[in-house]
């Protein structure tokens, strides 16, 4: 009977608990790691106006696709190119190219004009152990021509490589901007 | 005074009928478990020395007994034994109960049935202790694959999933020594939070019949039970050791049980696995190792009409998800889809990566029955589990370390059982389930929340009725209604809300507009109905048909509902609906069963029509800045599931066997006219067994497995832009992988150490021939070869 009595106040001591709970809303979540914005600033050598390539898209993974703003390229112009990017779901904007650059030996850019558009790249800042990282590059515009020109983050890439082809890890940005040569 | 008066009266009355010595006593013994009658029961009268034996039929029968009162000794190999007084006067008749107990540490198979049946119109297919050893050092999900119409769905070698004719996830219940286990089993990923070295005897349904325990199981149920301890004053236990080749790794399992004869009893059992990174044949399978530990307490009180036990296990599983399949977008799957071996293959370690799971089980139970005459057995229950699950992934700089969901399940539930025999015929099984759960995601993990937070309530109540028309027919019938309440605290992207209308559908939820996301409050209800029919009939010697039609209701899950997101671990974008309604299956199943023990079989046909059956599969592609993901979408549809089991095994010699297995299921979208996604291919076994009780229990096994090809399918593949060579290419994820065949080799010997010890030594090799293979149903079939040869060397020791 003792069991008995006992295991009936477990039981109600057990509903009293269920009873009780009660919550707040909960706290929405900082999105601490999504990058909604890839800024390329690409500066002429001749000292004429900056070209901004951009896309954005405020909501991460949500259905709405990124805007993209592009601009055109003038022949036979070098440029110094440097890449931006941002979390934009956090205020004040949080740059993730710093960490980036932080985690540089584990980080690289890669540019890739298709076959049309006659512009060649070159990455110019290194990682902390000398290979490249490629925040930084230069752009040569060639001859008038048009076609697309894609950024792409890798992870944990193999260090050094010859390009996206043996370059292996996972893919944290690709950015394909319609270009043109002028 | 007026006592005294009557005890004299009473006293004159004994030694005035004390003359007539022509008096017999009869009755039957039975056990006080299920009334069965009990064969061989000794009966000895003290004093006289009289002795009888109950017979075939249960019954005994003293004579020459006076009127008088004796004392009788009752007593049973199997049994504890009694002693009774019984004043006889007349002819008399009189019934004992006995306690009959499994002589566990003997291990002499005696009649009847150690676990009582589940249910008694369907065929229940169990893994005994033996088979469960076999498998002590992988997972429950591979102790289950082995039954026919039980598959797996896996992520690598480590995660395994049941599947019943099918069916997987929610709509396979568990139940882990009477607790429905709620380790949010939604997920594809996620796999049982039970030790596989807790579970004495395993017991498949297959399907929905089983009502005591939820009217939700559209699949199947599954449950585990641990090994029932005798009431005598015992101590015993057992170890199991096991070494294995791949993975490089061990896993060891230990079990002490102390019983007194006064009915108190404990055991304790704990559980150590710890393996690095498994191998396919040529290469590593990187990041695959896992690290599991559990224990467990359970102390108890039995007596022949109360009892009550208290138990706890806590299960920690730390799991590695291969490296190579953590993907950035289509453009990456495209790359891992078209290199025959992993994008990353390190070397030979230990050490778990991310991505990783890590999972905490904490299950504890306080239970107890009384046994009430003429009216049946009650049982109380009251259950608390917390399911805490981590899931690591890879990420950038400061969040390295921190988990990338973070999701803690409490749920608290109290079940009251009655156990009533109406009749010799009719016995009624009914109760009442309450059940309160509540999820919190931790915010801190800086990535939305996968899973909402959400209370659930739920309530439920059933009953189960068979009936014994006669010795040919039974019959069962049993309902069960379920009401649930989701109160739903979920941040919705702002996008999404607008995308799918909602704003226009539910205004009313909305609690807080933020800048990019929605905070809403879904409250939900569901009332289910389910329902059981069936009847079995026993002809011939040894043949057996079993009818059952089963309705089941199923609310859909938090996932199905609120999914909503980037879902990492699958590379890919899943969307759930709101508006979701509860799915209801009709499943008619049939078998034909022989049973002896020269050659038995059973024949398993069945029809399973769900309407509103929630699938997930590809819509679309969708951009962001990470590169193309594909779109699982949730969607309701009409779906139908056809598919036959079959079971047979044959002694065409002294101790040699053939044991033979064939599943094969098909699954229809009959809205779309398609096949289902992720269907099971057909599969074939053949196992021949040599086994010599005489020499050491010796046994010898080699077993050959054959899956077919999954020829019916859904084409979900889809196109993505390569920039590099301006091209669109196909992304082939829905082509499934060729037929392969394993061969598995089994042996074992008993060696006895002494009177009260016996040591069993094991080797298992699995895939001898290190067949190169990818199984459809493997979530990372894409990116890696399953397990190559493994050697497995396994100990065990009784004590």
């Amino acid at each position: 009977m003792k069991n008995m009595k006992f295991l009936t106040t477990a039981l109600f001591t057990s509903i009293l608990f269920i009873g009780c709970s009660k919550d707040d809303a909960p706290q929405p979540v900082n999105e601490e790691e999504v990058i909604t914005t890839l800024t390329v600033t690409l500066v002429p050598n001749d000292g004429s106006t900056a070209i901004t390539l951009q896309t954005r898209d405020l909501d991460g993974d949500g259905p709405n696709e990124p805007v993209i703003t592009t601009g055109n390229l003038a022949t036979g112009v070098t440029y110094s190119g440097s890449i931006v990017l941002l979390n934009e779901t956090e205020n004040p904007a949080e740059n993730i190219t710093d960490e980036v650059e932080e985690e540089s030996v584990e980080h690289q850019f890669f540019y890739t004009p298709t076959a049309g558009l006659d512009v060649t790249t070159n990455g110019e800042n290194l990682d902390s152990e000398g290979n490249k990282l490629g925040t930084e590059f230069t752009l040569v515009a060639g001859a008038v021509s048009s076609g697309t020109l894609t950024f792409t983050l890798r992870h944990e890439p193999t260090k050094p490589n010859t390009g996206l082809n043996d370059a292996d890890g996972e893919t944290d940005i690709s950015a394909t901007f319609d270009v043109s040569v002028q | 005074m007026r006592n005294y008066a009557l005890l004299v009266l009473l006293f004159s009355s004994i030694t005035s009928l004390s003359q007539n010595c022509d008096n017999s006593l009869s009755g039957i013994v039975t056990d006080i478990h299920d009334g069965q009658l009990l064969i061989g029961v000794t009966l000895i009268i003290a004093d006289t020395e009289q002795t009888v034996q109950t017979g075939l039929d249960g019954e005994f029968s003293f004579s020459n007994l006076c009127n008088d009162t004796y004392f009788i000794q009752v007593s049973h190999p199997y049994c504890l034994t009694k002693g009774f007084t019984v004043r006889i006067s007349g002819n008399t008749k009189k019934s004992f109960k006995l306690e009959h107990h499994i002589e566990e540490l003997n291990q002499i198979t005696i009649e009847g049935k150690a676990y009582s049946d589940k249910s008694k119109t369907l065929l229940e297919n169990t893994i005994n202790k033996e088979e469960l050893e076999r498998f002590n050092s992988g997972s429950l999900g591979d102790a289950l694959n082995s039954l026919s119409g039980v598959s797996s769905l896996n992520t690598g070698s480590t995660v395994v999933k049941p599947m019943i004719n099918g069916l997987h996830s929610s709509r396979v219940v568990i139940v882990n020594n009477g607790v429905r286990m709620e380790d949010q089993e939604w997920g594809a990923e996620h796999a049982p939070n039970i030790d596989i070295n807790s579970v004495s005897n395993l017991t498949v349904i297959k399907g929905a019949g089983a009502l005591q325990y939820s009217g939700d199981a559209v699949g199947g149920v599954i449950i585990a039970e641990a090994s029932k301890v005798p009431v005598k004053d015992s101590l015993y236990g057992k170890t199991l050791m096991t070494a294995t080749s791949n993975g490089r790794g061990a896993s060891l399992s230990s079990k002490l049980t102390k019983s007194y004869q006064n009915g108190w009893y404990a055991t304790l059992q704990g559980s150590l696995k710890r393996f690095g990174d498994f191998e396919a044949p040529g290469y590593v399978l990187s990041n695959t190792g896992i690290f599991e530990r559990s224990a467990s307490l359970q102390v108890g009180f039995n007596r022949f009409d109360y009892g009550i036990e208290g138990y706890y296990s806590i299960f920690k599983n730390e799991i590695g998800i291969l490296a190579a399949s953590h993907l950035g977008g289509a453009q990456d799957q495209i790359r891992a889809i078209d290199s025959d071996v992993p994008l990353i293959i390190n070397d030979f370690t230990y050490t778990i990566n991310a991505p990783r799971q890590d999972v905490t089980h904490h299950l504890a139970t306080i239970k107890g029955f009384k046994r009430f005459e003429n009216f049946g057995k009650l049982s109380i229950q009251y259950d608390f589990q917390r399911n805490n699950r981590l899931e690591f992934d890879i990420r950038r700089g400061d969040d390295k370390k921190k988990a990338a969901s973070d999701l803690q399940l409490d749920t608290h539930t109290v079940l009251l059982d009655l156990d009533a025999p109406l009749s010799d015929k009719i016995v009624l099984k009914t109760g009442l389930m309450a059940k309160y759960q509540k999820n919190v995601a931790n915010p801190e993990t800086g990535v939305r929340r996968l899973i909402p937070d959400f209370q659930m309530y739920d309530l439920g109540m059933y009953f189960v009725m068979d009936y014994q028309l006669n010795d040919q027919w039974l019959l069962e019938a049993g309902g069960r209604f379920d009401y649930s309440f989701m109160d739903v605290f979920k941040f919705y992207r702002t996008s999404f809300w607008e995308l799918r209308n909602y704003d226009q559908l539910f205004p009313e939820i909305v609690l807080e507009e933020l800048e990019n996301q929605i905070l809403t409050n879904p409250q939900l209800n569901f009332n289910n109905g389910s329902a059981t029919l069936g009847a079995n009939y026993t002809f011939g010697e040894d043949y057996k048909l079993f009818f059952n039609y089963s309705m089941a209701s199923r609310a859909p899950n938090s996932s199905e509902l609120f999914s909503e997101g980037l879902h990492h671990s699958a590379s890919r974008i899943e969307l759930g609906d709101l508006s979701f309604n509860s799915e209801i299956a009709h499943k008619v199943a049939l078998t034909f069963q022989k049973e002896n023990d020269l050659f038995s079989f059973n024949v398993n046909p069945y029809i399973n029509t769900i309407s509103d059956f929630i699938v997930n599969e590809p819509t679309e592609i969708q951009q962001t800045l990470r590169g193309n993901f594909q779109v699982w979408e949730y969607r309701q549809t009409d779906a139908q599931l056809l598919g036959v089991d079959v079971d047979a095994s044959y002694a065409f010699a002294k101790n040699v066997r053939l044991n033979s297995q064939f599943s094969l299921v098909k699954g229809y979208d009959q809205t779309l006219d398609a096949p289902l996604i992720g269907m099971p291919p057909v599969n074939i076994s053949n196992e021949i067994v040599y086994q010599n009780p005489e020499f050491n229990n010796i046994r010898l096994s080699l077993q050959s497995a054959y899956h077919f090809k999954q020829n019916d399918y859904p084409n979900t593949n889809f196109e993505v832009f390569i920039p590099e060579t301006e091209t669109y290419k196909l992304v082939d994820v829905s082509s499934t992988p060729d037929a392969y065949h394993l061969l598995n080799f089994n042996s074992s010997i008993d060696i006895n150490l002494n009177q009260k010890s016996k040591l069993t030594v094991g080797l298992r090799i699995t895939n001898v021939l290190n067949t190169s293979y990818r199984n459809y149903l493997n979530r990372l079939r894409y990116y890696a070869d399953d397990l190559g040869r493994n050697f497995l060397f396994n100990l065990k020791i009784n004590y």
